[in-house]
């Protein structure tokens, strides 16, 4: 789960974690309310977005007059920003963070995540602040420095000084970003984060370590234990057919393709659209139905595909392992009867009882193509899908 | 012989008595596979009743009293996500060789301290979010569906479970059995991986052949790739799956995203081949793929 960045420096005041005074606005009338609160003269007007890149993307206005503030905050609320995290309709701004201009003397590169080779989680820094670490770590992977956090002692105060020195801090400063370090690593831990990065983290000229952006995700498989981090959830930052699959516990990623998915298991599903992709289609989804393809799931997951018009086909790609085909069966006879297929469905079963479940869907009158395996399924979806965008 | 699970299996199953660890312990025993306890904090004394076999297997509180009356030497772990770890490390704390943890949806924090427990003890994790594992005709340990499977000398390793079945039952249909089947799952951080699934069919006289399927995420294929050419002396044939998968999101797995640019289903294709190894080009190839540079004596 991804947050704000005025949500995550919330969460950094809240470990004691220096970040400059700044205040969440709404609408451009609060922007310039808050804008007023802040000390000045320089004040940063920042898009509130999920994604990244937001500066490159017009998001981020450093102004030196109130006028400027004003400006800046009706140019980037509501825009469609576009970055190159956002793809290329972008996103809407719907909230803005109105910050306090800070005293630059250095800017650094701070993170913190899993490194998933030595299943530990790892402090990672660079000199590079305020560069895309991708490219610092493609180009001069000599420039990154990393930690790694034995789980049953914890961060420890000698790390947090190499990772200082390496960034070239001195004096006082080497303290301070040690103590930054460690309020970072208590509230990764903590709150269960999956990634924690401060890019820039800035030392001021007086010496003092300041968080000018913070980014924070979270493992979703631990947000049973985290209210207060699920409160932070903002709804428009999600596909709204995401959050509907959601409900009905389906794993379900929207993509761009002509040809809907529906199958059970995760690398199964990926398979299926790679496959289709081979045989000369766009997977138009990722759809998990996980273990159990009730005909309620079944009948939610036909609903959510259908509802994307680019859609031209359906392909059901299910290897019935414990669940029996006839089961599956059922219940894509009972959801295409509910929900009513206007697109070709081609379903390919494989499994426990699989001639059973054939002649179910055979003899059940839908018009349902049958695949004899997952190859000649994917290629008659992506027949039908072409046939299909012809007749349109 | 295989690997890791045969006939001397004996299996202590943790989270017995709930729906899913009741219904896949019987579809074990209905396998075959020797079932010796359950454990279920609370229900020591009670019985776990399989009427198919018609066995009554003891239930105990701990797995240290578990394993001190049966000798269990294995234990299939169903325990919900939140108390799942804690499952793992109470069965490495009682010495059980074998741990396969089926749980899916295990907080990362939680399996950071699992693996961290694990290296102090001799006790090998299979998962956490696999089907588990299988020596067909002799020990099932997991969700797998079992009659798919034949008796035979291909071992298959992999980060999915339905793609598992999908090369098995690519195999079976071609008449072409399994050694060993591992599900080694789909979360970021779990216990065997494909170097080590790798060294233990490496030696395994009864293996003559590898499928291994990996996926978007992590560089697990890469290394396994570099291991592979340097050190396998058995034929290996590989599927990706994932890789029409966009950057930045989450496909099903927790493991399966590709980040920073890394993880790529093209990257990992690329590394397998250049070390010499043959990956189907869709996952309806897999057999076929393995045929294709080797042939069953």
């Amino acid at each position: 789960m991804k947050i704000h960045e005025y949500q995550a420096k919330e969460l950094f005041r809240e470990y004691g974690m220096p970040v400059p005074v700044g205040y969440a606005a709404f609408s451009v009338a609060d922007a310039v309310v808050a804008a007023a609160k802040l000390p000045g003269p320089i004040r940063v007007v920042k898009a509130q977005i999920h994604a990244g890149g937001r500066g490159l993307g017009g998001g981020v206005k450093v102004c030196k007059t109130m006028a400027e503030v004003e400006a800046a905050a009706t140019a980037i609320f509501g825009m469609q920003l576009v970055t190159h995290q956002t793809g290329p309709e972008g996103q809407q701004v719907r909230r803005l963070y109105l910050e306090d201009g800070a005293d630059i003397a250095a800017e650094m590169y701070v993170s913190m995540l899993l490194d998933r080779d030595t299943g530990r989680t790892v402090l990672m820094a660079s000199t590079e602040g305020g560069m895309n670490i991708e490219d610092v770590a493609h180009n001069t992977p000599e420039k990154i420095f990393k930690v790694w956090i034995d789980p049953a002692v914890g961060l420890q105060d000698f790390q947090c000084r190499q990772v200082a020195f390496a960034l070239g801090m001195t004096g006082k400063t080497v303290r301070k970003a040690g103590a930054f370090f460690q309020s970072l690593y208590k509230l990764y831990v903590e709150k269960d984060c999956s990634l924690a990065e401060i890019n820039p983290l800035v030392v001021t000229g007086s010496g003092d370590v300041i968080a000018l952006d913070a980014k924070v995700n979270f493992d979703d498989n631990a947000m049973y234990r985290h209210a207060e981090v699920m409160a932070y959830r903002d709804m428009d930052e999600e596909d709204p057919r995401e959050v509907e699959a959601g409900k009905y516990d389906l794993n379900y990623v929207h993509l761009d393709g002509s040809v809907g998915c529906l199958v059970n298991g995760a690398g199964l599903a990926m398979a299926t659209m790679d496959i289709l992709q081979h045989y000369g289609a766009e997977p138009a989804n990722f759809l998990d139905v996980g273990g159990s393809a009730t005909a309620a799931k079944v009948t939610a997951a036909f609903r959510i595909i259908l509802g994307d018009a680019r859609v031209h086909a359906i392909f059901v790609n299910i290897f019935g392992g414990i669940m029996k085909c006839d089961t599956i069966a059922a219940g894509i006879i009972e959801a295409a009867q509910q929900v009513g297929i206007d697109r070709p469905l081609i379903v390919r079963l494989e499994g426990t009882n699989v001639e059973l479940g054939r002649k179910m869907l055979a003899d059940s009158g839908l018009p349902i193509v049958s695949g004899l395996d997952m190859k000649d399924g994917a290629q008659k979806a992506v027949a039908a899908a072409a046939e299909y965008a012809a007749r349109l | 012989m295989a690997v890791l699970v045969d006939t001397n299996t004996r299996l202590l199953v943790q989270g017995i008595t709930g729906s899913a660890g009741g219904f896949h312990t019987r579809q074990c025993m209905a396998y075959g596979t020797n079932v010796v306890a359950g454990c279920t904090p609370g229900k020591g004394g009670q019985t776990f009743e399989d009427e198919g076999t018609g066995q009554s297997i003891p239930i105990f509180n701990t797995v240290r009293e578990a394993v001190s009356a049966t000798s269990a030497n294995a234990t299939m772990i169903f325990v919900p996500p939140p108390f799942a770890a804690d499952a793992i490390m109470e069965a490495a704390d009682a010495g059980v060789e074998l741990i396969v943890c089926i749980t899916e949806g295990i907080p990362v924090n939680d399996m950071i301290r699992a693996k961290t427990y694990l290296a102090t003890s001799t006790s090998t994790l299979i998962g956490p979010n696999c089907p588990g594992i299988i020596t067909p005709g002799a020990c099932k340990i997991g969700i797998m569906p079992g009659h798919i499977h034949k008796v035979g000398h291909v071992g298959v390793i992999s980060r999915s479970g339905t793609l598992t079945y999908e090369a098995v039952g690519q195999l079976s249909a071609r008449n072409i059995g399994q050694s060993t089947c591992i599900g080694i799952g789909g979360d970021p951080v779990k216990g065997t991986d494909f170097i080590e699934a790798l060294t233990l069919f490496n030696d395994d006289p009864e293996t003559h052949a590898v499928i291994m399927i990996g996926e978007i995420g992590g560089s697990a294929e890469e290394e396994a790739a570099a291991w592979i050419k340097a050190n396998m002396t058995k034929p290996v044939a590989a599927f990706i799956a994932g890789l029409t998968a966009p950057p930045g999101r989450r496909m099903g797995h927790a493991g399966a995203i590709i980040s920073g640019g890394m993880g790529t289903g093209q990257g990992k294709v690329a590394a397998l081949q250049e070390n010499g190894i043959a990956v189907a080009p869709t996952p309806g190839d897999m057999a076929e793929t393995l045929l294709s540079i080797w042939q069953p004596a």
